[in-house]
């Protein structure tokens, strides 16, 4: 048995013998031709043949996956056809006396380089487009056919990495999971395999041999483990996890396109939390209504340096757009306390969690929190957004961090830059004086969305970090569901909708609960979504309510 | 020769899609059309040039429309800026 971890980025188990990916690997051989105009018109057949294939591939991707997927060879059929491009081939046969191989191989390096050195994300990305294209007209100069599945039986598939071409041309009924060299969970094979519903693992490197071709291989999406010749009680275990999983999935996928309503028709939202952009293919697989926090502690985390303007824009841009209109709530700098980063230069405190943490770092450096709000705006104009001001304690915290919002605002229209007038302003509810103060606080916002877990950390006065508190630290106790209670109906009072983004949100125990004080919405992983819908739609809150409320108060319900 | 001024709206600029329906547009026509921002200006017939341009929205490009059928061309291309960039 051999045992590979990789990074799984499409769940399930598959089980199969293993395949390489057959890629024709044209060596190109760079040569001074004598007659430049044959040359030429060998060129124009092979572009000729590429732009046929790829209007043939543009109407198998509409048939399969719609328009929005054709468009990638459409766009590739452009670039074959660009008179820029062509221009350039021409030059080097003609003139330099180049075999039509060598010229497209320079032409393409140098268009690609072009692109990769512009400074927008969108137009980086297609510098991969110009290197897909061109190396298809050079296979059909070479007269290679595109590689693919040559199994009888269904594969799991292994790669470096596939390109987009590849993945719409594999032959989907021949695939029962995929296995990558590289790659990134945003890659074309995660995306496909996510949308196929197989599981795929990436990032196993050199760990994968040829010499394990045509062996029986267990793939867990999931786990990310790669088993090559199981043993008997691995084998059983993860058949047996494939099963369970499959029907899951059944009951599941029916619940896609259903309405979050429980069975006395009360509605209630349910959101994703997210953590950057590479988490909203699965928002969107899952069918959720919005994203209720996109944590933008990424951005800070992942960089060396305070992020930019541009780079922050790009985040939030890309979410609110891939969300196609659908709410997004994005939580201001959530740093200090347990996240701590370098370049902040944030003196070392006796007591991080009651420190200069979140908002309170926002309104004492208000430089970076102004660079994080002019970002925010400025994406607004791509989608619905709500912007939420974490570890709020006072009603001054948040006129002052609206007043920031106010002159930006001004600023964006002095300078002409477009944003949303509906942007919602919101505030999470994770310290008790949010909670005792939330009549209040309502009348300064639009939303309030509970982080269950500095919630009941702050109620509870019991450090969630610290392994010997396990029984202090309990999400469920009386005073967490009550403090829920008192924002629920002080928030309802004043006309503002209340959420859940902490990880309570998504306890199948509590949804009851929820439901009787009415939350108005619950934001929970991506792959909580389908599993809590199902819940709601099996409650009947007429026959729990009085229960659920009555325990709230009850003297017994002391845990 | 004609010409008109356009402030590019669509979120992602000029990008491949609308740039390569662009140029099927311009092909009807006889007219050379030349898209320029700033100092830099390219013929509008070649795609990767102008996507190269990396327009973004907001920005004003000058659009020059010169040759024989130059007053029919330049106002369906016009009425093509407005109804797609």
């Amino acid at each position: 048995m051999i045992l590979i971890q990789g990074k799984g980025v499409s769940n399930g188990v598959a089980i199969g013998p293993l395949y390489f990916y057959q890629r024709a690997k044209a060596t190109i051989t760079r040569y001074e031709v004598e007659d430049a105009d044959a040359e030429w018109n060998r060129f124009k057949d092979a572009q000729q043949k590429a732009i046929d294939q790829l209007g043939e591939l543009a109407e198998k991707a509409r048939e399969e996956a719609g328009d929005e997927a054709a468009l990638l060879f459409e766009t590739h059929q452009m670039m074959a056809e660009d008179m820029e491009y062509e221009e350039a081939i021409q030059s080097a046969i003609q003139d330099m006396k180049l075999n039509a191989e060598a010229a497209v191989t320079d032409t393409a390096a140098q268009f690609a380089e072009m692109f990769a050195a512009m400074d927008d994300p969108y137009f980086q990305a297609r510098a991969a487009d110009v290197k897909d294209v061109s190396a298809r007209i050079i296979a059909a100069l070479t007269g290679v056919v595109q590689g693919g599945i040559n199994s009888p039986v269904p594969v799991v598939l292994a790669a470096d990495d596939l390109a987009p071409s590849e993945t719409v041309q594999l032959d989907k009924s021949k695939i029962l999971g995929f296995v990558t060299e590289g790659g990134s969970g945003s890659s074309h094979t995660a995306i496909l395999a996510r949308t196929m519903g197989i599981p795929a693992i990436i990032g196993v490197g050199d760990q994968l041999k040829p010499e394990y071709e045509g062996k029986e291989v267990i793939i867990d999406g999931g786990t990310g483990n790669v088993t090559i010749d199981a043993d008997e009680d691995a084998k059983a275990h993860l058949l047996k996890k494939m099963e369970e999983q499959k029907k899951m999935r059944e009951m599941l996928e029916l619940l896609k396109g259903q309405p979050n309503e429980t069975l006395d028709g009360q509605k209630i939202k349910v959101y994703c939390n997210i953590g950057g952009p590479d988490d909203v293919p699965a928002v969107l697989s899952n069918d959720a209504g919005g994203v209720g926090l996109f944590r933008s502690e990424f951005l800070y985390l992942n960089c060396d340096d305070f992020p930019s303007e541009e780079i922050q824009f790009a985040a939030y841009k890309k979410v609110l757009s891939d969300m196609g209109g659908k709410e997004v709530v994005i939580r201001t700098l959530d740093i200090g306390a347990d996240k701590q980063i370098g370049y902040f230069n944030l003196p070392k405190e006796e007591n991080p969690a009651l420190g200069n943490r979140a908002l309170r770092i926002c309104l004492n450096r208000p430089e970076i929190f102004h660079t994080q709000l002019r970002a925010l705006f400025r994406a607004s104009a791509f989608g619905k957004l709500g912007i939420m001001f974490p570890m709020v304690t006072s009603v001054w915290e948040v006129k002052e961090a609206k007043k920031m919002c106010d002159r930006v605002r001004e600023e964006l229209t002095k300078e002409g830059i477009p944003f949303s007038e509906d942007v919602e302003i919101g505030i999470m509810i994770e310290t008790p004086a949010a909670v005792l103060m939330s009549d209040r606080l309502a009348k300064e916002v639009d939303f309030f969305s509970c982080g269950t877990n500095d919630l009941t950390q702050y109620t509870l006065a019991c450090d969630r970090q610290n392994a010997d508190l396990g029984r202090f630290y309990n999400p469920h106790h009386p005073a967490v569901l009550r403090a829920l209670k008192i924002v629920c109906d002080n928030a309802h009072k004043n006309g503002v909708w209340v959420g859940i983004c902490g990880e309570l949100g998504a306890d199948l125990a509590l949804t009851e609960t929820f439901l009787s004080i009415g939350i108005d919405e619950l934001s929970v992983s991506p792959r909580s979504v389908l599993p809590l819908r199902q819940k709601i739609r099996e409650t009947d809150v007429s026959k729990v309510k009085e229960k659920v409320l009555a325990d709230l108060l009850s003297d017994e319900n002391t845990i | 020769m004609k010409s008109f001024e356009y402030t590019i709206t669509d979120p992602v600029g000029i990008h491949a899609r609308p740039a390569g329906i662009l140029v099927k547009e311009i092909k009807k026509y006889a007219s050379t059309v030349t898209v320029s921002k700033g100092d830099k200006a390219v013929n509008a017939l070649k795609l990767m040039a102008l996507m190269g341009m990396g327009i973004k929205q907001g920005d004003t490009v000058k659009v020059t429309i010169d040759g024989a059928d130059e007053d029919t061309a330049a106002a369906a291309i016009e009425a093509f800026f407005k109804a797609n960039l």
